[in-house]
């Protein structure tokens, strides 16, 4: 059951490791829980979870792994030795020891399980049970799903209440995004190098000149180092993206005050980019710009961050003459303007606020091959810029 | 089974729950350092201080900055004063050892008694900054390059760490770490927090001011949402202006107190202007208010 919880973690993605289960084992050994179940949950989730994003997946595993176990939880020196078994294995990969835990693990489970049943019975002598009787899942006053009460600390909440309320959810970093999350994730958009005038005293060059010229002082000057990223935000308004405005106006928010950035330029189009882009909003023949003259204006140093849902008419992007814009004719297919766009720009990715179960759409699926989808979240944000910075695949 | 060691059960001047007390003393006994993560405004950096004075221990703190270094925290050898001394005389400059200045993490090292030591905003300081420290952390000595000694600490000091999320932590750092994160305050918490910043406060009028308070925060459009530092000083605002119960049940006054941002101050009174009424009953405020 203990070591399920680890194994359960991991498969939800927290990164849990020996360390930090050996970590949890000494606070245990010590007492640190005072034998209640509360305990334990907040002793286990300040060793093993390390940023309030993963708090709701602990929550999840506590209350699916724990689901029935009574308020009292006493861990006395026998089930701490038969916890510590995995730690005896020979060095072996992560993988290899995961499994080789696993496997051993099955009758440390059977004979712990075992214990607290043990125990449940000795300590609530079956009249704790309460009948559900066909009520929701979720029991209030106390009472737990299953039909087990929970005990808790006194006047405190108990450890299955707190799992299960999942308050945790809104940390999520695959949900939430603020304008500073987003900063945070695109901080990450630098590549500093030395461009410019000769303005930052060079200390350790200046001291070896020094030594060089026998103590006659020399100093030596070089350029300051840069952020060198230049990004053009391309940017899709209107129709289906109207769900997202916010959430867009947010992520166009935190570019700005995104600091260091050499030159950002941002540019909307709808549906699908042809033969021209817009630099305001409202999409009129007086702001257009020919996607030729930009990229007779931006080499292939420029990075390129398009937003929008790919969803739209198959014919809009694999049509001749397919613009939804009736009055905007061209005869060259939408998907051929894009794949310009990717051949002209080395460093693209695409960011769709729609979550990744909904790319179904067969022109999201088209687009998606073309440019690295990634959710428009915190964590699809993270790694989009690691792929603009380190280049990825395509 | 049984150790004993001290515990931190929080102080009469600072509200913690259960699970911060539980992380605390965690990060005590298997003497690991706690990293403590939360909202601005929650306490993150006064806990050190209250952890200090419930364990009667003395405090160290290290404030970083985006130019600080690992070595500044362990010692800093002074140059600059030995070559001044050299020149102008000031005694033996001889002695690399007088010009030797223990940092933080040195100091709580060469301390006769066990230390709390605050590293504050850890995430202001380089990528690396974090892993830098391990190796000093994990075997609590270092040695100096210039006189070849080594410290090695008499004591584990009690490590608190704080960071506003600013960067993202190395993972080998993190792994060394007991982690908790201070969730804003819900209500209840919340009062017994402001009960100690302002005894005189009647029931019914707090109960409003928290009203109007959790509203503002849940506003989706303000940006910089009121913390608890600034609710602690509009309710002393009220108090002093003397505000009665019926003025907060109908209006927010002394807005400025709690909206810091300008643009959030018109975007209320724009959302205010729609919405005409401003809530004086938790119901209002959605069943998560009402349990």
């Amino acid at each position: 059951m203990f070591l399920d919880l680890f194994f359960r973690l991991r498969s939800e993605g927290v990164p849990v490791s020996i360390q930090e289960w050996q970590t949890l084992m000494t606070a245990l050994e010590k007492g640190l829980h005072q034998q209640s179940l509360m305990g334990f949950y907040s002793v286990a989730r300040a060793c093993l979870v390390k940023t309030e994003a993963h708090f709701d997946a602990f929550d999840r595993v506590f209350a699916e792994i724990f689901e029935g176990v009574e308020g009292t939880l006493k861990i006395d020196d026998k089930i701490l030795e038969w916890l510590r078994e995995g730690k005896k294995l020979p060095k072996l990969t992560d993988e290899q020891l995961a499994l080789l835990e696993h496997l051993d693990a099955r009758e440390l489970m059977r004979r712990l399980e075992e214990t607290l049943r043990q125990q449940t019975e000795r300590h609530d002598g079956g009249d704790r049970w309460v009948g559900t009787g066909g009520r929701s899942p979720y029991g209030h006053g106390g009472q737990h799903p299953t039909g087990i009460r929970v005990g808790g600390e006194a006047g405190g909440r108990s450890a299955m209440k707190v799992a299960e309320e999942r308050r945790y959810i809104g940390y999520r970093t695959d949900v939430t995004l603020d304008v500073r999350q987003l900063k945070v994730a695109l901080r990450r958009l630098r590549e500093l190098t030395r461009v410019g005038d000769a303005s930052e005293l060079d200390i350790d060059g200046s001291i070896d000149a020094t030594c060089k010229n026998a103590g006659e002082i020399e100093l030596l000057f070089r350029p300051p180092r840069r952020n060198n990223v230049r990004l053009l935000l391309l940017m899709d308004v209107g129709g289906t993206m109207d769900p997202y405005t916010n959430l867009v106006s947010r992520l166009v928010t935190a570019l700005r005050e995104t600091h260091g950035l050499r030159e950002v330029r941002k540019y909307y189009f709808h549906n699908c980019i042809y033969d021209r882009v817009y630099n305001h909003p409202w999409l009129m023949r007086q702001h257009a710009v020919l996607l030729a003259d930009l990229f007779a204006q931006l080499d292939d140093r420029w990075k390129v961050l398009i937003v929008g849902d790919a969803a739209m008419h198959p014919a809009e992007l694999l049509h001749p003459y397919g613009a939804i814009d009736t009055t905007h004719e061209v005869e060259t297919t939408g998907v051929e303007y894009l794949q310009m766009v990717r051949r002209h720009f080395k460093r693209c990715v695409w960011l769709n606020p729609d979550p990744p179960r909904a790319w179904y759409a067969r022109t999201t699926q088209v687009i998606g091959q073309l440019f690295p989808m990634y959710h428009l979240s915190v964590e699809g944000l993270q790694d989009a810029v690691k792929n603009l910075v380190q280049g990825g695949r395509g | 089974m049984e150790h004993s060691f001290n515990r931190f059960t929080g102080t009469a001047s600072y509200v913690t729950s259960p699970a911060l007390r539980d992380a605390v003393n965690v990060a005590i006994a298997v003497e690991r350092p706690l990293l403590i993560k939360g909202e601005p405004g929650t306490g993150k950096t006064v806990l050190a201080r209250h952890v200090a004075e419930d364990l009667k221990m003395p405090l160290l703190t290290w404030h970083i900055k985006s130019t600080s270094k690992a070595q500044d925290g362990l010692y800093v050898y002074d140059t600059v004063q030995r070559l001044n001394d050299s020149r102008f005389g000031g005694g033996d400059v001889r002695d690399i050892k007088r010009y030797i200045r223990l940092g933080p993490l040195g100091q709580a090292f060469a301390a006769e008694s066990r230390q709390v030591l605050l590293i504050d905003e850890i995430d202001k300081a380089d990528l690396e900054f974090p892993n830098d420290l391990l190796r000093e952390l994990d075997e609590m000595r270092f040695s100096i390059h210039e006189t070849a000694e080594t410290i090695s600490a008499r004591h584990r000091p009690v490590v608190i760490i704080t960071s506003n999320n600013e960067k993202e932590l190395p993972d080998a750092f993190l792994r060394r770490c007991v982690f908790h994160y201070i969730e804003f305050p819900d209500r209840h918490l919340m009062k017994q927090i402001v009960a100690v910043h302002h005894k005189k406060l009647e029931e019914k009028l707090l109960e409003q001011v928290l009203i109007k308070f959790y509203w503002l925060r849940e506003l989706p459009e303000i940006r910089k949402r009121p913390s608890t530092s600034e609710l602690v000083d509009w309710i002393a605002a009220l108090m002093r202006a003397g505000i009665t119960l019926e003025q907060v049940e109908e209006a927010i006054p002394h807005l400025g107190v709690l909206l810091k941002n300008e643009k959030d101050v018109t975007l209320l009174q724009k959302v205010m202007k729609q919405k005409t009424t401003v809530p004086n009953t938790w119901q209002q405020l959605g069943p998560r208010y009402t349990q």
